[in-house]
């Protein structure tokens, strides 16, 4: 059978399981109240994707730094990343971000017009903490053969870890980092609760206006596919179009 | 080039343990003025770790390692200076798979040696062809055979013009027909006039293209003599019992 006919086959089974579960409730859908609100959905779904690109980004490069520091051979610079990674990881993200925005924020006096920029930073650092372990996994696969490798050809630390280690490992974790980022992505509906006027924020404000619960959810769901589903193709494509064997 | 170690002491944690164990053992040993030296001995008896000094990979514990009359350095800064004037060849996993065999060739002629990319494509055309690899050029390493990797890894400590190479056991992580191409290429270097350090299990090679041979041994170098001499009068006991070793094996 051709993967695209299997796709097909599970999608439509999963059309017709849903399909009769709404039939079953006996619904009456509202969906013309909530269109007027489209204009809210769609401004919130692009906050969510610039804030999601941003934090993606931040937190591939901390994520990066800290399984760096996780590696080092000062004792200091492991310490820090180890408890980093461990109390991050230990606490919901809920809690990190309320005292990031109402605590550390607020004894630096940040302007309520950076909340969202606290949100990213936040939102950075805890999923940095998953992508750290993810790239300490992919440093430590690299055989040490390429190290002696890479210095016997005279490059300094910093170009052997530019040149040799970094681009091997990227392409180890590159199908763990992407599944990371697509948590990201779901993980920035809860910046909602600093009232950033992303998508979740959006939808919730929708179903406090029109009660159409539903209604302003599951438009909820279909725009975080339309981020996370292109984002698993490009880790996929990626993938293929890195692969190459261990020589 | 002339060579001259003396008093060398290498030590290493063992991991499990922690406990230090003694490789080089005040070794001492001062080669003529040669092109081509060649390490023999039992596995274990500190070639590798002498090599990977002599490479600038590693500094010892104690000791000093003169090449023609300019001690090695000791401070990473300084090493790295002094690894890239030389070549060095491990058993296995020289080449980077994440390049081409092309791309691993011109890495350290443009991010060490300064080359612009058309200037190190230029360098690296005739050797290709000189050693039958312009072919592969495109290819990964995981597309090459074992004897074409270790000849392209070769041929990347040969490019960048180097004072000497070493050479680790190039050709024993590869079967006979394989051994028999990179020793081959080796044996050209010979011929061209190329200085090299060569660790080797392959006593009819060594005694072909080695000026000298020096017996490693317990971290020490109890022999060290020309190969006519080496495998016919050479009465140190240890050297004896090898030979007859691997002659029988």
């Amino acid at each position: 059978m051709p993967r695209w006919l299997a796709h097909l086959i599970v999608l439509a089974l999963l059309a017709v399981a849903c399909g009769w579960a709404f039939a079953s409730l006996d619904m009456t859908w509202n969906w013309g109240i909530v269109w007027e609100y489209r204009q809210a959905f769609w401004k919130g779904w692009w906050m969510t994707l610039g804030l999601a690109l941003a934090a993606l980004l931040a937190s591939s490069l901390i994520g990066l730094a800290a399984a760096v520091m996780l590696r080092s051979r000062f004792a200091i610079l492991e310490a820090f990343a180890r408890v980093y990674v461990e109390l991050i990881r230990g606490t919901p993200l809920l809690v990190q971000l309320l005292v990031g925005w109402y605590v550390v924020a607020a004894a630096l006096h940040v302007g309520t017009e950076y909340r969202a920029a606290v949100g990213v930073l936040v939102l950075a650092l805890f999923s940095g903490a998953y992508t750290a372990e993810i790239f300490r996994g992919g440093l430590d696969a690299i055989p040490r053969a390429q190290v002696d490798s890479a210095r016997a050809i005279g490059l300094t630390r910093w170009q052997a870890f530019r040149l040799v280690i970094l681009p091997q490992a990227v392409r180890i974790v590159l199908p763990a980092v992407a599944g990371q980022l697509v948590s990201l992505i779901k993980d920035s509906s809860l910046l909602s609760v600093l009232s950033i006027g992303e998508f979740t924020f959006a939808a919730r404000n929708v179903n406090s206006a029109t009660y159409s619960t539903l209604e302003s959810y599951l438009p909820l769901a279909a725009g975080y596919l339309a981020l996370t589903l292109p984002l698993s193709a490009l880790s996929r494509w990626l993938e293929r179009r890195f692969r190459y064997e261990a020589a | 080039m002339n060579l001259a170690i003396h008093d060398l002491v290498q030590r290493f944690a063992d991991p499990r343990s922690g406990a230090q164990a003694t490789v080089l053992d005040g070794l001492e040993l001062v080669t003529g003025d040669i092109q081509a030296l060649v390490l023999v001995g039992p596995s274990g008896g500190g070639k590798s770790t002498l090599l990977r000094i002599l490479a600038g990979l590693d500094v010892p514990a104690a000791g000093t390692v003169v090449f023609d009359g300019s001690p090695l350095p000791r401070d990473e800064q300084a090493l790295i200076g002094y690894r890239r004037t030389v070549g060095t060849v491990f058993q296995a996993y020289n080449l980077f798979p994440h390049l081409t065999a092309m791309q691993n060739l011109l890495l350290p002629l443009v991010h060490v040696h300064g080359l612009t990319d058309a200037e190190a494509r230029e360098r690296v055309r005739e050797p290709l062809e000189r050693f039958g690899l312009a072919a592969h050029a495109h290819k990964r390493p995981a597309e090459l055979s074992g004897g074409q990797k270790q000849r392209v890894a070769i041929l990347r400590a040969l490019v960048v013009r180097p004072r000497r190479l070493f050479l680790d056991e190039p050709t024993s992580a590869l079967d006979p027909e394989m051994t028999g191409e990179v020793l081959d290429m080796i044996g050209e270097l010979k011929t061209a006039g190329t200085q090299f350090v060569l660790v080797t299990h392959e006593m009819g090679f060594a005694r072909r293209v080695a000026d000298e041979i020096a017996f490693i041994a317990d971290g020490e170098c109890p022999a060290l003599a020309p190969p006519a001499k080496f495998f016919t009068v050479c009465h140190e006991p240890r050297v004896v019992a090898f030979l007859e070793r691997v002659q029988r094996g």
